[in-house]
């Protein structure tokens, strides 16, 4: 039996102080509900465990991935694992006695810092689940912050089925309504959207990069939108292609959502690290855990989790959010990621993800039978292709070649995606020779 | 600390700027490492091939050699405390030491799978999902789990989804959602978020819900009783079956929070118990590493008749492997994807590891350290006898308590609640803690249970920072290193 804690001794010690012979004799529970059968899981060693885990694990193929499409790799260096793991973060709780987690608490005020300095709003918590579950907090906030002037929240058309879904979970109980608003050329239609907002609108959200990879070029033109209807703006990305792009603040936004994964985090079945950040109006509605400086008893600067009346343990039904547990540990590796990399760094990162996948369309709608991408503008990380050929067929043939690329229903039309960063741009090089072979193209 | 040294991490605190270079300081609490920010901070022109109306003109952010990251995180790593550190016996949140081996299988390559491929083309993500589920499954004496929620109260959200879908298919338009007074503070957050009225529950006498109470609270608008079972007292609600008995003849459901399982493996299922729908706290019970505050994962089991509105996707056993469907009446999705894999991976190690004995073992071994702690310190322990966790209660505010206990190298245990005890001390030393350490917890309980209020207020003076002033966090708000300049 693994992790044995007392020897026969000592346990013996400890029955007769609690007065009992036996453990069996503490538990309080009545026989009609104990449980007298078995779980049939056979217990193994250590290094048993770990091979049938691992060939569990092994069980999928490996494959060169050019998915995206809300999950994200990059490299992540090396020191990243070293230094998030060591277990004084790694087996912490949350920071609820600051005088000994100071660390950790310090940890999150940098990461908290670094999503301001990339959205230029003042005030952003130290995690969310993902980049899905803070919008669903954003649609939330917008509710309380909005409650006499509108119940809808208003997402492009092309949002995907899964960010919608969690979305509809999130807006469910207080009744707010979502809804669409068109895309055109596969960015915001402005004027469309401006016949669709109403008195009704809590907030509208567009993303940037969107669903399809493209940099929204009108966002200024949205936020003036949304400003005229006293609905707030939620912006939608993430804490690389903020390196390059204008700071949502400067046009507007008054929330913005997204994936800090990108940072810290590699491909790990979806595991995402939700940021959020707004203005400091909404410094009491915010959901989730802050940190703060404050002082000690000698005068020191000193961290410490803040404004926590807003959160479920003390506020209860009326808190902000029910989050308690988040991703902590992945905003400290996130923070880590984005000290190494520095400014310089972390700009050519962003770049990289313009350029591979400009390139990679370049390559492949000189083929016959593609056309890439399917929408003119710019791109990051993934782009549409439009085929001649079923896109399913293409995406079968790209899988023989040990490549896994994804199809996207776009409107009416089945496309294929393909998502480019700096751990799959040398194989870019297979997956436009895969395409150039593909037999029905022509 | 001596008086020449906290001036000195004093000047330092204020004026980063003059010890650029500030080496780590090795006497006792005068340990300070200075913001990222201070240390470096550059601001470059960004320099993008995309439009100059699409970039910003500039990025201001610090800029260290990866020696220097090393030492900046080393250093925060030595100014925070973590279960390897030392015991960290907090009521409801089961602190235990969490096997290192379950790092290595996290860190397998196999784990490297995008959730967007084909079913065919991750076979062995498929197969530990659906391995875990069954045997979530089993532990908790359900029919059906889904793994998806990110943590213990997205797990509570979703379960209420779930229920609130249920009664909607049924034509059931219910508005209440009862929790006891005991309960956790997410129960009432998850019930207000999906929409629910809270209808809170006094406790009996013993603690425990109070039977009557529940028969008079209940109605036709009764859609779910949340109940923590051991209760946060530590305490086995006796008459769950009378319980059960009485919200399913109101037409309402039983939910189970997870929070406290550790005090049943091998020994008690809910399902058995007459719960409709539970949640698991993988990050509590198996013994993920907790990550100073998530990830976590809070999977959810229920009984046959809610397992069509789980949210999608499901994993089943399907013809040479296994494969993804959507339930029938899913509610969707609480996630953009999977919630925390990795913390499903090695929950999942965990449970191998152990098998039926040895998680039997985990409860009894829980459950006697927990009475034994109770039985050595000199706090007087209102209830009993206790499950896996105890309510003391001090002679002194609680929170002078706690900050004392820093000075015995120990974190604190959970204070102030539940509100039921005066000047609670909720305390759950886990399966994990020695002998040896049970019995120097308790010293260091029984050292500042004999301390006078105006010494406790002087605490803590052995960490690395003095108490901390949170009123003044919380009236000058300063969250940001942007905002230490204003």
């Amino acid at each position: 039996m693994p992790y044995v804690t007392h020897s026969d001794a000592e346990r013996s010690a400890m029955l007769d102080a609690v007065g009992v012979s036996n453990p069996d004799d503490l538990f309080d529970i009545p026989e009609s509900v104990r449980f007298d059968g078995e779980y049939e899981i056979e217990a193994r060693s250590e290094r048993a465990t770990r091979s049938t885990v691992e060939g569990i694990l092994d069980e999928s193929p490996d494959l060169t991935e050019f998915l995206g499409g809300g999950h994200y790799d990059h490299y992540v260096p090396s020191v990243v694992d070293h230094l998030s793991l060591r277990s004084e973060f790694l087996t912490s709780y949350t920071q609820y006695q600051p005088e000994i987690t100071q660390g950790f608490l310090q940890a999150l005020f940098e990461f908290q810092s670094l999503v301001v300095e990339l959205t230029g709003l003042g005030i952003a918590n130290c995690s969310m689940y993902d980049r899905a579950t803070a919008l669903g907090e954003a649609a939330l906030l917008a509710d309380r912050v909005r409650a006499t002037s509108g119940e809808t929240v208003l997402v492009p058309d092309a949002i995907s089925d899964r960010m919608r879904s969690v979305l509809e979970n999130y807006t469910d109980g207080p009744g707010i309504a979502v809804d669409t608003y068109p895309t055109t050329g596969g960015t915001v239609d402005v004027n469309a959207l401006a016949e669709r907002i109403d008195d009704d609108t809590s907030m509208v959200y567009a993303a940037t990069p969107n669903a399809r990879g493209l940099l929204e070029p009108d966002l200024d033109a949205v936020g003036d939108l949304t400003d005229e209807h006293d609905a707030l703006f939620c912006v939608g990305s993430d804490a690389v292609a903020l390196a390059v792009l204008e700071p949502p603040e400067s046009y507007g936004a008054d929330i913005v959502v997204g994936d800090a994964g990108v940072l810290g985090l590699p491909t790990t079945y979806g595991m995402g690290l939700g940021l959020f950040a707004c203005r400091e109006d909404f410094l009491r509605q915010v959901p989730g855990r802050l940190v703060g400086t404050s002082e000690d008893a000698a005068g020191n600067r000193a961290y410490t989790l803040t404004l926590q009346t807003r959160e479920q343990h003390i506020r209860r039904e009326r808190a902000t959010s029910n989050i308690c547990t988040n991703q902590a540990w992945l905003a400290l590796r996130a923070a880590i990621h984005a000290a190494w990399l520095g400014p310089d760094g972390l700009v050519d990162l962003a770049e990289e993800c313009v350029a591979g996948v400009r390139e990679t369309c370049e390559r492949i709608d000189a083929l016959d039978g593609f056309t890439a991408p399917v929408y003119d503008g710019h791109h990051f990380r993934e782009a549409l292709v439009d085929t001649d050929a079923p896109a399913a067929d293409v995406v079968d043939h790209c899988r023989h070649a040990g490549l896994a690329l994804r199809t996207v229903e776009d409107g009416d039309t089945e496309r294929l995606a393909v998502c480019v960063t700096d751990t799959n741009r040398e194989q870019v090089d297979a997956l436009v020779d895969a395409l150039a072979g593909y037999g029905g193209a022509a | 600390m001596s008086q020449e040294g906290r001036e000195r991490a004093d000047d330092e605190a204020t004026a980063p700027d003059e010890a650029p270079h500030q080496q780590a300081r090795w006497y006792a609490g005068g340990q300070y490492e200075p913001l990222l920010s201070e240390k470096s901070s550059e601001s470059v022109d960004v320099d993008s091939s995309l439009p100059d109306d699409l970039t910003r003109d500039e990025l201001e952010l610090p800029s260290l050699v990866e020696p220097e990251v090393a030492r900046h995180y080393t250093r925060l790593s030595q100014m925070n405390y973590g279960i390897e550190s030392g015991p960290i016996p907090l009521g409801s949140c089961t602190m235990k030491y969490n096997p290192s081996f379950t790092e290595d299988v996290a860190a397998h390559p196999g784990n490297r799978v995008h959730p967007l491929r084909a079913d065919e083309d991750k076979q062995g993500i498929l197969h530990l999902l659906y391995e875990l589920q069954e045997t979530l499954a089993t532990i908790g004496g359900m029919d059906a789990v889904t793994l998806q929620p990110p943590a213990g109260a997205a797990g509570e959200f979703t379960g209420i989804q779930v229920a609130k879908a249920y009664h909607e298919a049924n034509g059931d338009d219910r508005s209440e959602v009862i929790v006891p007074e005991s309960a956790h503070g997410t129960n009432f957050a998850s019930a207000a978020m999906a929409g629910y009225d809270v209808v809170e529950l006094p406790s009996n006498e013993e603690g425990r819900v109070e039977v009557d109470a529940l028969e008079a609270a209940v109605s036709d608008d009764t859609a779910l009783l949340m109940l923590t079972n051991p209760n946060t007292l530590g305490l086995f609600e006796r008459d769950i079956e009378a319980i059960a008995e009485i919200v399913h003849d109101a037409g309402g459901l039983l939910y189970y929070d997870g929070a406290n399982l550790n005090s049943l493996l091998g020994k008690a299922r809910p399902g058995d118990m007459g719960f409709d729908i539970m949640h698991f706290n993988l990050h509590k019970t198996f013994a993920t590493p907790h990550g100073g505050g998530g990830p976590g994962q809070g999977p959810i089991g229920v009984g046959e008749d809610l397992a069509p509105f789980l949210p999608t996707p499901q994993v089943r056993e399907a013809e040479g492997g296994y494969e993804t469907y959507e339930p029938t009446h899913s509610i969707g999705r609480v996630h953009e994807f999977m919630g925390n894999w990795l913390v499903l991976v090695k929950a999942y190690a965990y449970i191998l590891r152990h098998g039926d004995e040895g998680l039997e073992n985990v409860s009894e071994t829980a459950v006697l350290n927990a009475n034994y702690l109770a039985s050595q310190i000199e706090y007087d322990v209102p209830y009993g006898p206790f499950h896996h966790e105890f309510v003391a209660s001090a002679n002194a505010d609680a929170g002078d308590v706690a900050k004392a206990m820093l000075d015995h190298g120990v974190h604190p245990p959970t204070t102030k609640w539940p509100e039921i005890v005066d000047e609670a001390l909720m305390t759950e030393p886990t399966e994990t803690e020695s002998k040896r350490r049970l019995d120097d917890l308790a010293a260091a309980f029984n050292a500042v249970a004999a301390m006078d209020e105006e010494s406790l207020a002087e605490t803590p003076t052995e960490t690395t920072a003095r108490r901390i002033d949170q009123a003044t966090a919380a009236r000058n708000p300063r969250l940001s290193w942007h905002a230490l300049d204003e």
